[in-house]
């Protein structure tokens, strides 16, 4: 037990919890994380060992349910067609992302006013602006200028991943069509940044960077937030969200790495844990002021599960391309990203324009698809795919519902015995037809680039990257669970700082705009530290 | 019996042999063994282990194909040079999730030999430390995209 509280108590070391972490970390105040996870040794990534293929299904799969680390909690999700990726280790799932980095546009935060669906965000791209900028300087962010569908941010960008072969052929089919593309926005450092040392092309990005040039949060805000004096306890899983008589916040009871329960007492509670970890912990912490779990007078913990349904859509080309080698991310395509009233639905996509596979999984997708058999054919067919693939995904806004959402598993728990998270997910129509949508262009862009075959899938199943919307943020305590600077309405004390918040989801890879809130928060935060509760 | 390392029985690892050799037989026309290779076979075998029971139970709905349409097990008839690729045909059609666990794990192990990566003019090395070289590729292709109007929607 630990009863001397510390200021601030964060429960999550990714994305979010590095970010506020760090920006907290100037007042001085006495900062404690908990994660459940290890500090991460990039020499054990994947791409260092002849195997490294294999283990992306294994102890470095994306999906928790398969990698099954003593970091990990089941979810139980077979009421969804897309399935949870997520890691859980100090970087969170920047860790395994795979580093595409995009903002959201002004029009994000404007769904309701533009196309009268969803709601807006409480705040908007201005309230925003700096804290991209600050963000972009703690993560480092290769890319271009100029971007046409981005509002100038004058950002300092360090060179663009190269094109490759891929890029270049691809690009040349978007040329064709006369379709917009850009350079990737990625948090790749292209030359040596905050002693993290380039790229060298290790085409191993979601499996972990062994190099350190993609900006994990565990070798960027988190050695500055260390030394700047704050506490991270690895290995420590929390159970609940403690509270007292008057409804706030107390501390967290968790289990250490002994397997020990321990309590953390603490003035403030910060949830960065993404949109399933927060509302399962907030939904695990009942009590007789908070019945329904923590800080859920709405009933809108957990709801509005949104993931951002992605379609695949691969080209196999007659030419050898880049193939293994390379980030995996090329160029982004925002052609039909925003809402268009001649389509069927509302709202649109992003193309994000990758390179191909490895060995193995050339192999296995292959296999998959029936472009090569077992037997005697094997050989010839394999080679007609090898470094021969490439293609893009669609990363669909998914719009906020409220049977879309995460509740507890009555009988899944973790090694812990704390109840395990279960998911219950529909994809809407108007997902289906954007998808739908998103194939077609795709498919007509490929064979404009040359490509011979195509291959496509939608949703991706285990697809679920993007954990988004399940403690919104709003103005009205009956329609969000936290208000517009991240602190929950109904617990003074209790803040949310992950994707949890989401309004919306817009059409991009949420992280940095994760990162740019929790910045966000901690700012409002130091503004209102005299009267924070308030 | 069990064989030492992996507790599968002789019997379960003659049919896995059999088995990994039909979905990726050797060839002479690109210079490549088979899955079923001395050394690439022992690879498969002890990346099988954690995963004993699935693999055979996976063997097991194998042979009863085998046993249903031949009379015989898996390796009896394929060693006699009888039907083995319909037999496999039959078992990914009856029990794809155990024909695509036993390919998984034959393609792992597989294209991570030696000779197979030579044969495909890949280096023997793991991709970190040395990384690899991708050209920049030509920039102007960007000269038309960069001369669009904006295309975002203003919210002011």
């Amino acid at each position: 037990m630990n009863d001397e509280p510390v200021d601030v108590l964060i429960i999550g070391a990714g994305a979010s919890g590095a970010a506020i972490a760090w920006s907290l970390a100037d007042t001085r105040m006495r900062i404690v994380c908990l994660e459940q996870g290890e500090v991460m040794n990039p020499l054990n990534y994947p791409s260092t060992r002849r195997d490294g293929e294999a283990r992306n299904q294994n102890d470095f799969s994306i999906s928790p349910n398969q990698r099954k680390s003593a970091a990990d909690y089941p979810i139980a999700e077979d009421d969804s067609p897309i399935k949870v990726a997520n890691f859980n280790g100090v970087g969170g799932g920047t860790v395994l992302y795979a580093g595409h980095f995009p903002r959201f546009h002004p029009s994000d935060f404007k769904v309701k006013s533009l196309d009268g669906v969803a709601d807006d965000w409480p705040i908007d791209y201005s309230d925003l602006a700096t804290h991209y900028a600050e963000n972009d300087r703690m993560m480092g962010v290769a890319g271009l200028n100029g971007d046409p569908a981005y509002p100038s941010d004058n950002a300092e960008r360090m060179p663009p991943l190269p094109l490759g072969k891929s890029g270049e052929a691809l690009a040349k089919g978007f040329n064709k069509l006369g379709w917009h593309w850009w350079p990737s926005d990625t948090a790749i450092a292209t030359q040596p940044y905050d002693g993290r040392d380039k790229c060298i092309n290790l085409g191993a990005c979601i499996t972990g960077c062994a190099q350190g040039a993609k900006a994990s949060t565990d070798i960027t805000y988190w050695p500055h937030a260390l030394r700047a004096g704050v506490e991270l306890r690895t290995q420590c899983r929390v159970r609940e969200i403690t509270v007292d008589d008057a409804g706030m916040a107390t501390g967290a009871a968790y289990v250490d790495p002994d397997g020990v329960e321990q309590f953390q007492a603490a003035h403030v509670v910060v949830m960065a844990c993404n949109g399933v970890g927060t509302p399962r912990i907030l939904l695990n912490s009942k009590s007789d002021a908070f019945p329904d779990g923590l800080a859920n007078s709405s009933g809108l913990v957990g709801k509005n599960l949104m993931f951002h349904p992605y379609a695949s859509i691969q080209g196999i080309f007659e030419e050898e391309l880049d193939g293994y080698k390379g980030p995996h991310k090329i160029f982004r395509s925002q052609e039909f990203y925003e809402t268009d009233p001649d389509r069927d639905f509302v709202r649109g996509y992003t193309f994000e324009i990758q390179r191909g596979q490895g060995p193995v999984q050339t192999a296995l997708t292959g296999l998959q698809r029936d472009k090569i058999p077992w037997g005697a054919g094997h050989h010839a067919a394999y080679r007609k795919l090898f470094n021969r693939i490439a293609g893009m995904v669609a990363v669909c806004e998914d719009l906020p519902e409220e049977h879309n959402r995460v509740t507890l598993d009555p009988v899944l728990k973790d090694s812990d015995g704390i109840p395990a998270p279960k998911i219950s997910y529909t994809l809407s129509e108007n997902s289906r037809k954007m998808m739908d949508h998103a194939i077609v262009k795709a498919s007509e862009v490929l064979r404009a680039a040359g490509a011979v075959d195509i291959l496509t899938q939608a949703p991706i199943s285990y697809g679920g990257w993007h954990l988004m919307g399940t403690a919104r943020m709003g103005t009205d305590p009956a329609r969000s669970v936290v208000n517009e600077w991240g602190r929950s309405h109904d617990v003074k004390n209790l803040f949310v700082v992950d994707g949890s918040v989401f309004v919306t989801s817009a059409g991009v890879n949420p992280t940095r705009t994760i990162q740019a809130l929790a910045l966000y928060v901690a700012e409002q935060m130091k503004q209102r530290l005299a009267n924070l509760f308030d | 019996m069990n064989t030492t390392e992996t507790n599968f029985t002789d019997a379960q690892v003659q049919c896995l042999a059999a088995l990994v050799e039909m979905i990726i037989p050797a060839s002479e026309d690109y210079g490549v063994p088979g899955a079923g290779d001395g050394i690439i076979f022992a690879d498969i075998l002890s990346t099988t282990a954690p995963q004993h029971e699935a693999v055979a139970a996976a063997l097991s709905a194998l042979n009863a194909v085998a046993e249903a349409t031949g009379g015989q097990n898996f390796a009896t008839i394929s060693a006699a040079g009888g039907d083995g690729e319909n037999i496999a045909a039959s078992f990914r059609d009856q029990h794809p999730k155990a024909a695509e666990l036993l390919a998984t794990i034959t393609v792992q192990c597989y294209y991570r030999d030696d000779r197979v990566m030579r044969a495909l003019n890949m280096e023997v090395r793991p991709p970190f430390p040395d990384g690899f070289t991708v050209d920049q590729g030509d920039w102007t292709l960007l000269d038309p995209v960069r001369n669009r109007p904006e295309l975002y929607r203003k919210t002011e």
